[in-house]
């Protein structure tokens, strides 16, 4: 199965050199890669059907607990059939939608990352390798919604499905991983065996909470729905595969997917429930107002993303099967119609719908697709959509008494909604009379229009002969996320009960809905009155709030000012350094210890002492640079009182050659001007006496710790042994540390390069001011 | 002696902090440079200091008879003495290019660059 998901990542890599080839005629090779793995997950189904699970482990970062765990059952195949399957057609049929752009190499480089993406999701066993790969689908994501990166909307779009998918992504990882630590396993099919222990642990509802964040977002469930109508800017092959029929799937593929592992608890249920049923009818009633065909479909979409969540929350097996063939029934017409609308849109280079009209006299074959497609959708008897209804109304029926009628309710709404919305998307563009300014259109190449007509048609067929889907793998699909056997037998024919009259007044109410509602600008316009309102709008006001408030702290603190930076800086160190001092308790000092004073020592540090003051209260430049050159030779005199003979002569000659250099360079400056008002000098003077204090108070601390000396007894004992020098200080610098000093030659050799070319480089007169 | 030489560094740092904090590159780099003699007066203290007894080895013998002055921080100070003055003689040449450029020593005369400059 690895290699399954290599194959896309590296022909997406291959792209990168072999761009140029792959947009010439030699692009037809592109389709077989998801063609080879169809038939390869294909070859799978008669291995799955029996109920065996194929497993393949393979070391990543074994030492974290990230491996290339894979394991493929019911509800992994039917993933990955519709990934491949679809993908197949959506890659012939891209093909010929983006022949001649400019981008094109990159828009299949994009597609086949994405495929191998969505594979790795759906076959993951590793918690972590699932993580990985699902930020993958959400960069390729952004990726091909940005595809038309000159427009700024598409942008945008891009950014804001990024942001909510990834975002989702992180607490996502945040609940697995806490999973994964009760469970102590990163192995998703061991979780299962754990649910007990998981459910009960205190921090049961946190992971809940985590995990549905993150489907939620993927899956574009009320309030991160708004993410999925924006990214219908990407190219409408990109919408048909990824934003309906499989990337949006996968948070419907990861509650599946957890359910026996969190499932079945109240805490669960409820808020899928109530979530998936907001959701559904929400878009639903939604989808009826859209004037661009695309967007109907993205909101009916989100409605039937809103439909498997409310199976999944019922959790009964009824509603388990219904869901695991309501993702194929869904996959196929929807995709089937976002092909339809890509074509009228590459034909007639409109998706208004209140534009599109009898399109069926020029469109004939692919009138036929989306006619199939709608009707499926619609749920015609004989067509799969009917069997999916069938089941998902068979599951709200069956629910806890008092409620199941609330339930059958909410989704006969939902499905009204969704025949209509169908209909306006497969019928409205083909029927009526056709504008003059549509004559000229033409049927365009056959790998546009022989996809969606092929899978339109799998949908009758499949309705037909349910068998065909319900015993060969789908009971599979159903038996994985239960978790236990579901007995899932699908069949035409139920028999006159309710759940028929059901779905056929849903029928009918959906009709009568469709022929009412006219799509029409000023309905569009009503329901965009609510936008203030709306999750999208607050999200981004937030975002806002947050990218002004961080723009404000910045402007704070760095004004630009470089003093003022110092300030900062110095002050965060002292209250950082007080903390600390504090914490130490009292300081103490040894007294006994200390060397005496003698009366020349008290005169130099009176000395020092005048001199500091002068610099710091002077006006005159020359002034300071002596005075700084005072305090270094009452430094060396300190030196020479306490046993440091080199460096009182490193001192000495040192500040003598800093002195010069500063007169030398400096002399021609004038006297400094004072800038500043009393009461900021006043602060500067407390800032710094109370960092003088503080960096005094640690010193005392310290000289009350006993010395260690075993370092410098070391080279006291050794100098003249190992270096046959007396003077330790040298034998350290020279010997014993002597590659430290010659770096610091490196250092001085440098500054003095600098310095050199400095002095030497000539002010040109266009750069003086 | 120890408790004037702490008095004696925290000035030096006092000192130090105030310049830095002012507008004057001069003062900026005088600050500097009185910071680093604090710092090199703090490593001293806490080495211990010891009078009239250099780390030298006296010349008949091959090791020391008595007691000595700790010898790291020494090595420690000198190499800080000698890379602060490659700082300086760096910094001040630098600092005389910046005058002869804008005509000035104001640190606030630096941040805005004109807008033709950039």
């Amino acid at each position: 199965m690895l290699f399954t998901v290599l194959t896309g990542l590296i022909t997406s890599s291959l792209l990168v050199p072999f761009g140029k080839i792959i947009k010439t005629k030699w692009s037809i090779l592109l389709p077989f890669i998801p063609v080879i793995l169809f038939l390869f997950y294909l070859w799978h189904v008669p291995v799955i059907a029996n109920g065996t699970n194929v497993i393949q482990h393979l070391a990543w970062v074994p030492s974290l607990g990230v491996n290339f765990d894979f394991r493929l059952d019911g509800l992994s195949l039917l993933f990955a059939l519709l990934i491949t399957g679809i993908g197949t057609a959506i890659f012939f049929y891209g093909r010929s939608y983006l022949k001649g752009h400019v981008y094109f190499d990159r828009f299949f480089a994009y597609l086949l990352l994405f495929m191998s993406a969505m594979l790795g999701v759906v076959l993951a066993n590793n918690i972590l390798t699932l993580f990985v790969f699902w930020e993958l689908t959400s960069i390729s994501s952004f990726f091909l919604i940005g595809f038309n990166n000159d427009s700024k909307e598409s942008r945008n779009s891009a950014l804001t499905a990024l942001s909510i998918t990834g975002l989702g992504g992180f607490f996502l990882l945040a609940g697995l991983v806490l999973a994964g630590n009760i469970a102590d396993t990163f192995i998703i099919s061991e979780l299962f065996a754990q649910h007990d222990k998981i459910v009960n642990h205190p921090l049961y509802p946190l992971i809940v909470g985590l995990v549905f964040i993150g489907a939620f977002t993927k899956s574009a469930q009320f309030p991160f729905h708004f993410w999925l109508p924006g990214a219908m800017k990407a190219p409408t092959p990109v919408s048909a595969y990824l934003h309906s029929a499989t990337m949006v799937k996968a948070g419907i593929y990861l509650l599946a997917r957890l359910t026996p592992a969190l499932g079945s608890t109240e805490l669960w249920n409820t808020t899928l429930m109530i979530v998936g049923g907001f959701t559904m009818v929400y878009a639903a009633i939604h989808s009826l107002f859209r004037t661009d065909l695309k967007g109907v479909l993205a909101y009916s979409t989100i409605s039937a993303l809103g439909i498997l969540t409310f199976l999944l929350g019922i959790g009964s097996n009824e509603a388990i099967i219904a869901a695991s063939v309501f993702i194929l029934v869904h996959a196929l017409y929807k995709a089937t119609l976002f092909m339809v609308t890509g074509i009228i849109d590459h034909e007639t280079h409109t998706r208004d719908l209140t534009k599109l009209s009898g399109l069926r006299k020029v469109l004939m074959p692919v009138f036929i697709a989306a006619l199939l497609a709608a009707l499926s959708s619609a749920g015609l008897p004989y067509t799969f959509g009917f069997i999916g209804k069938d089941l998902i109304y068979e599951a709200t029926l069956h629910y806890q008494e008092n409620w199941a009628l609330w339930l059958t309710a909410l989704a006969v709404i939902t499905n009204i909604g969704l025949v209509a919305a169908g209909f306006m998307a497969g019928i409205k563009p083909f029927t009526g009379r056709l504008p003059s300014e549509f004559e000229q259109v033409h049927l365009p190449y056959k790998s546009m229009w022989i996809p969606p007509l092929i899978l339109a048609t799998l949908g009758l067929v499949f309705g037909i002969f349910p068998g065909i889907v319900g015993d060969y793998f789908n009971h599979q699909t159903a038996n994985a996320i239960a978790g236990q056997e579901t007995g899932m037998h699908l069949k035409i024919w139920h028999g006159f009960n309710t759940v028929l009259i059901l779905s056929l007044a849903t029928l009918a109410a959906g009709t009568v809905v469709y022929l009412l509602n006219k799509p029409s600008r000023a309905k569009l316009a009503a329901i965009e009155r609510f936008n203030k309102i709306s999750p999208q709008h607050i999200i981004s006001n937030i975002a806002n709030g947050i990218t002004r408030f961080s723009s404000v702290y910045t402007n704070a603190i760095h004004d630009g000012y470089l003093r003022s930076y110092h300030l900062k800086i110095i002050l965060f160190a002292e209250l950082l350094l007080a903390y600390k001092l504090w914490l130490g308790g009292p300081i103490q000092i040894d007294f006994e210890n200390l060397t005496p004073l003698s009366w020349y020592e008290v005169g130099i540090v009176a000395i020092l002492i005048g001199a500091l003051y002068i610099i710091v209260t002077t006006k005159s430049r020359l002034t300071s640079v002596v005075s700084t050159s005072v305090i270094g030779y009452c430094i060396c005199l300190l030196f020479v009182f306490y046993s440091a003979p080199d460096l009182a002569m490193t001192q000495f000659t040192i500040d003598t050659l800093t002195t010069v250099l500063f007169v030398l360079v400096l002399y021609k400056l004038p006297p400094f001007i004072n800038f500043v008002r009393q009461g900021i000098l006043i602060r500067d003077a407390i800032v710094a006496l109370g960092f003088g204090v503080i960096i005094s108070l640690i010193a005392l601390r310290v000289l009350y710790e006993p010395n260690t000396t075993a370092i410098s007894d070391f080279y006291g004992e050794n100098a003249y042994l190992l270096a046959k020098g007396k003077n330790v200080v040298n034998v350290i610098l020279v010997d014993f540390r002597g590659m430290d000093t010659m770096f610091e030659t490196v250092v001085l050799s440098i500054a003095a390069l600098g310095v050199y070319s400095l002095i030497k480089l000539r002010l040109k007169s266009s750069e003086k001011e | 002696m120890e408790l004037l030489l702490v008095l004696i560094l925290g000035l030096l740092y006092a000192a130090g902090v105030y310049l830095i904090l002012r507008r004057s590159m001069v003062k900026l780099l005088l600050g500097i440079i009185l910071w680093g003699n604090g710092a090199n007066i703090l490593i001293f203290v806490l080495g211990k200091i010891t009078k009239g007894s250099p780390p030298v080895i006296d010349g008949a013998y091959k090791v020391f008879q008595d007691v000595y002055a700790d010898p790291i921080p020494q090595a420690l100070i000198l190499t800080a003495i000698v890379i602060s003055f490659g700082l300086t003689s760096f910094a001040i040449v630098l600092l005389k290019r910046v005058y002869a450029l804008v005509d000035s020593d104001d640190l606030d005369d630096l941040n805005t660059p004109e807008e033709e400059d950039i």
